[in-house]
């Protein structure tokens, strides 16, 4: 057994109809224990409603290598901004 | 003084030693996680001291406030259980001490939710959402220690034969515990000794812990002023400001 414990992503939802937001993260032996430390250091201050925790090595992530090849191509397609079309003058409250 | 000022005074003693002493593995706890949950219990029971304090001085009706009940008062006057003075120890020690303490704390205040004082009502409502999460928290952390490695499972089991003499003073009672049952303020303490050993002996089965005999030999005195020579270093660091710089504020 490694003398470390694993490392979690800790996720709060801090009001009903809001996302769970990434808060930060944590060590702990396994999830039940993840839950109750995610409490312990991270809603002191009333901060949520839920929590998610997930094992940190569970999480795959994009490379900052591929930055580039994934996120450089929406740059030069401004028409998918929502912004790019006139709208008519009628057209209120959009 | 009356017995309610006692059994109340009784009551805010325990949750303000027991704090003080969980305060003293701040910053040294044995993994940051852990630190922080312990510190929160203490903080849980700084705030119920608190409530239970004000309400004895009230009761008293000696012109003194929560702050000057907590730190001026000498060791004889204080009438917390022998259990929670208690020094930490190594950390088995502290959860073992913990574990007791939750349950009977959760027993009692799920009865003194009845009480027939509303202010005693009032606080134990208030208060025992706090401490459900206490005993699932050191009932849960005695099983994974119990049922840990062959070390763990060592020391927690010394803590737990260890302390054994103390837990019984939470289920004594005295001619102040006796005339607030009568009173329908507080539940009779058998009742509670019941649950309490019940749920004791089911957590340390689950962990693989032995309990040791319920009719063992117990220490008592705390709740009448009789304590152990740990307590007078305890006040002595607690105090120290106070008694210094008396009135002393942020």
């Amino acid at each position: 057994m490694s003398k470390e414990w694993p490392l979690w992503e800790v996720f709060i939802r801090s009001q009903h109809g809001l996302a769970h937001k990434h808060v930060g993260s944590l060590h702990a032996p396994d999830d039940e224990m993840a839950i109750n430390n995610a409490r312990d250091v991270y809603t002191r201050r009333n901060e949520g409603v839920g929590i998610w925790v997930v094992r940190a090595a569970d999480i795959v992530s994009s490379s900052p290598g591929d930055k580039g090849a994934l996120f450089e191509p929406a740059n030069n397609k401004v028409y998918r901004h929502p912004t790019f079309f006139p709208m008519p003058q009628e057209v209120k409250n959009l | 003084m009356s017995d309610k000022a006692t059994y109340v005074r009784r009551l805010g003693d325990n949750a303000l030693i027991l704090s003080q002493r969980l305060c003293e593995w701040c910053g040294k706890g044995p993994a940051l996680e852990e630190d922080m949950a312990l510190t929160n219990v203490a903080l849980d029971l700084i705030g119920q001291a608190r409530l239970w304090l004000s309400y004895a001085a009230e009761l008293e009706g000696a012109g003194q406030d929560e702050n000057q009940l907590a730190f001026s008062r000498d060791a004889h006057l204080f009438n917390n259980l022998l259990l929670v003075e208690q020094p930490n120890g190594n950390y088995a020690d502290t959860l073992v001490r913990q574990f007791y303490f939750d349950l009977w704390h959760y027993f009692l205040l799920k009865e003194l939710t009845q009480s027939s004082d509303a202010r005693i009502a009032d606080i134990a409502l208030k208060s025992i959402k706090e401490v459900t999460y206490h005993v699932r928290r050191s009932g849960d952390l005695i099983v994974r220690l119990g049922d840990g490695t062959e070390l763990s499972h060592r020391m927690v089991q010394t803590a737990v034969d260890q302390l054994w003499m103390y837990s019984g003073e939470m289920f004594s009672s005295d001619a102040v515990d006796e005339s607030m049952t009568q009173a329908g303020i507080a539940p009779q303490t058998d009742l509670l000794r019941t649950q309490w050993l019940q749920q004791v002996q089911e957590i340390l089965t689950e962990a693989g812990l032995q309990m040791p005999p319920a009719d063992a030999w117990m220490q008592s005195g705390g709740k009448q002023g009789k304590h152990s020579e740990h307590l007078g270093y305890l006040l002595a660091e607690m105090q120290f400001l106070q008694r210094t710089y008396p009135g002393a504020s942020w």
